[in-house]
C-alpha cells in the first residue's frame, strides 16, 4: 500500500468512528466544552491521526538533531551530552546581598549565573537619583559603578561562570563592567562567557524600560554585537527576547513571530553596518516563555528553530550552519504564578519547565513560588532549582533527542504555529518592518488585546485559574515573604557618595567628555565606555551624556 | 455629601489663576449646562487675551510630542500655556481613553502651564462641545497661549476654525493616504503647515506635495500658508515655527479691526443661537411625549431620522404660525 | 444643551516598573465600562500624579505598582492630594502590595487594594460603588 493509500484508508476509518462508536459515547458521555482553543486561539481536534501530518517530509521539516532546520535541535547530542544550563535570575539589595546568593546557587548546583538589576541601573539612574527613591535594590540589585559589579563577582572566578546579563538601554556599561572585572580577575575578553540581553525592540511595545529613542537604540545594540564578534567570540551580545512579549499579554504565536521578526531586524542592522552574515549570526541568542500549555509551548520552540533556520538560510544566505542555529534561554512565566494558593505555583513551574526541556532548551530559569508576592526567598528558590533538578535527573525526559517528535499532535501544531507566525511576519513585511510596526503601535495593539481577551475569559470562566478562579479557599497559608531592608538604600546611596568623593574626578569628566565626542561622531562607543568604567564613572553619569545627544524614549501608548 | 463651590467663587478663583478653580470650571462646563452658561458669563469680559492655537493632522503625526515642544518653546520665553488635548469617546459605551498627555507629562508639574484631557463626548468635528469653553477658561486665568489638539482621526476636523486663530496643520511623510485625507478634509484651513519628522528621507517629498496643493488652494487669500519642517523628537524646527506663529498672529492683530474678529463673533453668536433653539425645540418635543414616539418610528425602521426632523419641524413651526395668526 | 456627568478617572503608574499589564486592562475596562480614562504612562512622580489629577479634575485615582516601592511613593501620593485639597478624589491601588503592608497603606486614606488575580469587573462595581459625591 502507498503512503497515500494508507491515509485514504485511515481517513475512511476515522469517519466511520465519527459516525458509529463517537455519536454513542458523545451520548452518554458529551464533550466538557463545545471547542477546546489553547493560548493561541488555535482550535484543538478532537484526535490527531496521520492524516494531520500527511505532507510531513521527515529530512525536510524535522531531520536530525544538530542539523538543518534543527528542528529536533541544535545539538547533536543534546541533554545526553550536558544538560541545560541552569541558570536562575536573581538579584536583590545590595551587591553584597546578591554576591551571597550567587554562591549559595552555585553550591546548591546552579550551572550560571543571571543578574536581576534594579530599576533604577535599568533606567540608567545612579542610586542617588530621585526617580530612584524606594527602588534601589528593591526588584533586582543595585549597581551604579565598577565599585558594586566588584563586589557582586568578589570571589567568583569569571573564567569558571557564564553571566547572563538582563539590561537593555545601559547593556553597553554593564558589559563594560564586567569586561573592567574580568581584567582585574586576569580574564581576557576572549575567555568570557554569558549573554547581554540588549534587546531594544521588545523594549518599545513589550517590556518598556528602554531609555533612549530607536535609532540610538539599535545604534548602541549593534556597537555591542560589532565589539562582541570583535573581541569576545564566547559572548552572546544578544538575547532576541519573546519573554517579555508574552509577559505583557501576548499570545505563544504572537511571541514567537514578534522575536522571530525582532531578530530579522538585528540581522538587518548589523549587514547594514557591513558586517557579513557568517560572522555575527552565529552569536545571537533568543529568549523565550514558558505557559503552562505543554503542547502549545513544544510546539512553539520546535517551529522557532525551524523558521530561525530557514529565515537566516533563505533571506540572508548564510552559509555556516551556526548562523542557522537558535540557540535560547527559557524562563518559566511569571504572568501565570498566582498570589493565591501560592504553592500551587511550583506544579506550574514544572511543568513549564519541563515544557522548554522537551522543547529542547539550552537554558532554563524556573520562576520560584513566591514570585507572585515579593522576590523569591532563599527556600523558594532552592525548590525551583530542585524542579530543574528533578526533571534533569528523574523524569527521563533527558534520556533521548526531542522525545515528542513525530507525535501527531506535536507535528501538526508545530505546522501550524509555523504556518501563523510566518503570516504574522508577512504582515509586519508588508508593512515596511519592525519600527514602522512599532510606530504604528501594531505589536502593542496585538499584545493589548491578546491580554484583554485573555483576562475576560479568566473573569467569564471560560478559562479556568485553580485557586484564582475556580477551587478558591477563603485565606490562602501565609508563607514567608523576602523584605528589601530600606537601609539598603541608604547604605547603597552612601557608597556612591563616598565613591565621588574619593575617586580621581578629573578623569571622570574627561573620559565622560571622550563619551559626549564619541556619540556625537556617531563612533561605535564600546571602547570609550570601558574607559569610562574604569575610572569609576557611574551608569547616571554616563546614560546622562547619552541622554543629552539621543533624548529619551516615550511610548506610544495602545490599550 | 460635599457641595461644589458656588460657580461664582469658581469663577472668581480662575480669574485669579487658581489651578482647582481653572479645573473645576472646565468640569462645569462639561457636565453642567446651566451653570456652565452662568460662570461663561461671568468670565467673559477677561477674555480675548490669549493666543489660541489650533493643532490638528492625522494620527501618527506626532502632534503631542510637537504641542510637548511647543509648550517647552513658548516656557522659554516666559509665556504661560494652557492646553485642551481632545480624544474621541466611543458611540458604543460613552467611554474614553485619553492619552495624549503622557507626550507633555514632564510638563505637567509647571505652574505656567494647565494641560486638560478632554473626550469628545460624541460631538463631531474633532473637538468636544465644551472645548470652546474650556478655552475661555484657560483665557481668562490669564494663559498666554492656548493650544487645543483635536481628535487627530484623520476625518475633517474642521470644528476647530470656530475656536483657534492660528490653524497648525501637522503630518508626517510616509503617511500617503493621510495626506489625501488632508487634501480632503482640512487643506483649507491651515494657516501654517508642518511636515514633522523631518529627519524622515520622504519630508522634502511632502513638503513639496502640500505646496503643490496649497498653491491651487489659496490664491486669493492673504495670508499666504506656509510649510514648515520639524523633528518634534529633536525639537528642531520648533523655534521656527513659534515664529511663523507670532508672525500670524501679528498678521491677525493688523486686521484686527477687519473682519477677522467680528466674523468670529459672528459666528460664535451664530453658533449660540442655534444650539439654543435646537435644544429648546427638542426639549419641547420630549415633553410633548414626540420626541420618544417618532425615536421608535426609526428604530422600527419606519422613517428615517432627516424625514422625522422635517415633519416635526414642519408641524412646531406651522403650529408657531398658527399661534401668531391667533 | 446635554447635563452628564461623566466619571473621570486617573490611572497612573507610580515607581519605575514598567508592568503596565494590568494596568491597561483596568483602564480598558474601565473605559468600557463608559469613564473617561486618563492615563499618563508609565513612571510617573508622585508630584506629576497628583498635579495630573488636579489639573484633570478626576474623581477617582487609581495607582499601580509592582516595584515594591509603595511604601515610599503612597505616603507622598496622598500627602500631596491632602496638600492640594483634593479631598473629593477617591484612590485606590492595584499591584504587588504583600497583605502586611495593605493596613498601612488604608490607613493612609487608600480606599481599597487589589491584589493579582482580580476581577476587572470587580475594580469596575468598586469604582461605581465607590464614587465620591459631587453635586
Amino acid at each position: 500500500m502507498s503512503d497515500k493509500e494508507k491515509i485514504n484508508q485511515i481517513t475512511r476509518e476515522r469517519e466511520r468512528w465519527e459516525n458509529t462508536t463517537l455519536p454513542k459515547w458523545m451520548g452518554q458521555r458529551p464533550e466538557r466544552k463545545s471547542e477546546f482553543r489553547n493560548h493561541s486561539d488555535t482550535l484543538i481536534k478532537r484526535v490527531y491521526t496521520p492524516e494531520d501530518i500527511k505532507d510531513l517530509d521527515y529530512m525536510r521539516d524535522l531531520g536530525l538533531p544538530g542539523e538543518y532546520p534543527f528542528t529536533r535541535g541544535v545539538h547533536a547530542t543534546m541533554y545526553r551530552g550536558r544538560l541545560w544550563t541552569m541558570r536562575q535570575f536573581s538579584g536583590y539589595g545590595t551587591a553584597e546581598q546578591t554576591n551571597q546568593r550567587f554562591k549559595y546557587l552555585l553550591k546548591e548546583g546552579e550551572t550560571g549565573l543571571s543578574i536581576a538589576f534594579d530599576y533604577p541601573t535599568i533606567r540608567g539612574y545612579d542610586s542617588d537619583n530621585p526617580f530612584s527613591q524606594g527602588e534601589v535594590g528593591t526588584c533586582g540589585v543595585a549597581v551604579a559603578s565598577l565599585k558594586d559589579m566588584e563586589v557582586l563577582f568578589d570571589g567568583i572566578p569569571l573564567d569558571k561562570v557564564t553571566t547572563s546579563m538582563t539590561v537593555n538601554g545601559p547593556a553597553a556599561m554593564l558589559l563594560a563592567m564586567y569586561i573592567a572585572v574580568g581584567d582585574k580577575q586576569g580574564v581576557s575578553r576572549e575567555k568570557l562567557g554569558g549573554t547581554t540581553q540588549n534587546d531594544v525592540l521588545k523594549e518599545f511595545f513589550a517590556q518598556k524600560l528602554i531609555i533612549f529613542p530607536p535609532k540610538p537604540s539599535i545604534k548602541l545594540v549593534t556597537d555591542i554585537v560589532e565589539y562582541c564578534t570583535k573581541h569576545m567570540p564566547r559572548w552572546n551580545p544578544i538575547s532576541i527576547s519573546g519573554y517579555h512579549i508574552r509577559e505583557a499579554g501576548s499570545n505563544a504565536v504572537q511571541e514567537l513571530a514578534f522575536t522571530l521578526y525582532d531578530g530579522i531586524t538585528y540581522v538587518e542592522s548589523c549587514l547594514e553596518r557591513g558586517m557579513k552574515v557568517d560572522e555575527f549570526a552565529p552569536r545571537l541568542s533568543f529568549f523565550f516563555a514558558s505557559h503552562n500549555n505543554l503542547f502549545e509551548e513544544v510546539a512553539k520552540f520546535r517551529a522557532a528553530r525551524r523558521i530561525w533556520a530557514k529565515v537566516m538560510k533563505e533571506r540572508f544566505h548564510a552559509k555556516n550552519s551556526r548562523s542557522m542555529w537558535m540557540r535560547m534561554h527559557v524562563q518559566t512565566s511569571g504572568c501565570t504564578l498566582t498570589a493565591q494558593q501560592p504553592l500551587n505555583n511550583i506544579t506550574r513551574t514544572t511543568i513549564q519547565a519541563l515544557a522548554a526541556v522537551l522543547g529542547g532548551t539550552q537554558s532554563l530559569h524556573t520562576n520560584s513560588f513566591d514570585e507572585a508576592l515579593c522576590l523569591p526567598t532563599e527556600d523558594a528558590v532552592k525548590v525551583a532549582l530542585r524542579t530543574q533538578q528533578i526533571i534533569a535527573h528523574e523524569s527521563g525526559s533527558a534520556d533521548t533527542i526531542d522525545p515528542l517528535a513525530g507525535c501527531y499532535y506535536i507535528e501538526c501544531l508545530t505546522n501550524e504555529m509555523e504556518g501563523q507566525a510566518m503570516d504574522y511576519i508577512q504582515r509586519i513585511d508588508d508593512m515596511g518592518g519592525a519600527t514602522v510596526a512599532i510606530e504604528r503601535g501594531f505589536f502593542q495593539k496585538e499584545i493589548a488585546d491578546s491580554a484583554y481577551k485573555y483576562q475576560g475569559e479568566t473573569d467569564e470562566k471560560k478559562r479556568i485559574i485553580v485557586g484564582v478562579n475556580e477551587y478558591t479557599t477563603g485565606e490562602d497559608a501565609a508563607i514567608p515573604i523576602l523584605r528589601i531592608d530600606p537601609k539598603v538604600e541608604e547604605k547603597q546611596v552612601a557608597g556612591l557618595q563616598k565613591l565621588r568623593r574619593e575617586r580621581d574626578n578629573r578623569k571622570v569628566d574627561e573620559v565622560l567628555e571622550e563619551l559626549h565626542y564619541a556619540a556625537e561622531k556617531d563612533e561605535n562607543l564600546m571602547p570609550v565606555i570601558i574607559e569610562a568604567v574604569k575610572a569609576y564613572a557611574t551608569i547616571g553619569e554616563m546614560c546622562g551624556v547619552l541622554r543629552k545627544i539621543y533624548g529619551e524614549y516615550k511610548e506610544l501608548i495602545v490599550i | 455629601m460635599k457641595p461644589l463651590l458656588p460657580v461664582g467663587e469658581i469663577a472668581k478663583g480662575v480669574l485669579a489663576g487658581d489651578r482647582r478653580s481653572v479645573a473645576k470650571a472646565i468640569t462645569i462646563i462639561e457636565n453642567n449646562a446651566s451653570k456652565a452658561q452662568e460662570l461663561i458669563a461671568s468670565i467673559y469680559p477677561h477674555t480675548g487675551k490669549a493666543h489660541i492655537i489650533g493643532i490638528t493632522g492625522p494620527p501618527g503625526s506626532g502632534k503631542s510630542t510637537l504641542i510637548g515642544k511647543i509648550i517647552r518653546e513658548y516656557r522659554r520665553k516666559g509665556k504661560t500655556v494652557g492646553v485642551i488635548a481632545v480624544d474621541p469617546t466611543s458611540p458604543f459605551t460613552g467611554g474614553a481613553f485619553l492619552g495624549d498627555r503622557i507626550r507633555m507629562q514632564e510638563l505637567s508639574t509647571d505652574q505656567g502651564v494647565f494641560i486638560r484631557s478632554m473626550a469628545t463626548r460624541n460631538y463631531l468635528g474633532g473637538i468636544a462641545r465644551a472645548t470652546k469653553g474650556a478655552v475661555k477658561v484657560l483665557d481668562a486665568a490669564g494663559k498666554d497661549t492656548v493650544i487645543v489638539e483635536t481628535v487627530g482621526a484623520g476625518q475633517s476636523e474642521v470644528e476647530i476654525i470656530k475656536i483657534g486663530q492660528t490653524i497648525v496643520v501637522v503630518c508626517a511623510p510616509g503617511l500617503g493616504d493621510e495626506i489625501q485625507a488632508i487634501k480632503a478634509g482640512i487643506m483649507e484651513i491651515g494657516d501654517i503647515f508642518v511636515v514633522n519628522k523631518a529627519d524622515r528621507e520622504d519630508a522634502n517629498k511632502a513638503v513639496m506635495d502640500i505646496q503643490a496643493m496649497l498653491q491651487l488652494n489659496n490664491k486669493e487669500k492673504k495670508w499666504r500658508p506656509t510649510v514648515l519642517k520639524t523633528t518634534a523628537l529633536t525639537g528642531e524646527g520648533v523655534s521656527q515655527l513659534i515664529e511663523k506663529i507670532e508672525e500670524h498672529k501679528l498678521f491677525l492683530e493688523q486686521e484686527l479691526e477687519r473682519n477677522t474678529s467680528r466674523g468670529k463673533a459672528e459666528s460664535e453668536l451664530a453658533e449660540a443661537i442655534k444650539e439654543k433653539v435646537a435644544n429648546s425645540i427638542i426639549e419641547e418635543l420630549k415633553s410633548e411625549g414626540k420626541f420618544e414616539e417618532f425615536l421608535q418610528k426609526i428604530l422600527e425602521k419606519k422613517m428615517d431620522p432627516a424625514s422625522v426632523a422635517e415633519k416635526l419641524l414642519n408641524e412646531k413651526f406651522r403650529k408657531q404660525v398658527q399661534k401668531c395668526q391667533n | 444643551m446635554q447635563s452628564e456627568r461623566k466619571i473621570r478617572i486617573l490611572i497612573a503608574k507610580p515607581g519605575l516598573d514598567s508592568h503596565d499589564r494590568g494596568a491597561k486592562i483596568v483602564a480598558r475596562a474601565l473605559r468600557d465600562a463608559g469613564m473617561e480614562v486618563i492615563y499618563t504612562g508609565l513612571r510617573q512622580t508622585p508630584e506629576q500624579i497628583v498635579e495630573t489629577a488636579l489639573q484633570e479634575d478626576v474623581d477617582i485615582i487609581g495607582l499601580s505598582i509592582l516595584s515594591g516601592a509603595h511604601k515610599v511613593l503612597f505616603p507622598r501620593i496622598m500627602e500631596l492630594v491632602e496638600q492640594k485639597g483634593l479631598t473629593d478624589v477617591m484612590v485606590f491601588a492595584g499591584g504587588i502590595i504583600p497583605e502586611e503592608d495593605v493596613p498601612e497603606m488604608k490607613k493612609l486614606g487608600i480606599k481599597e487594594i487589589f491584589g493579582p488575580g482580580t476581577p476587572t469587573e470587580k475594580i469596575v462595581q468598586f469604582v461605581f460603588e465607590n464614587l465620591p459625591e459631587r453635586t
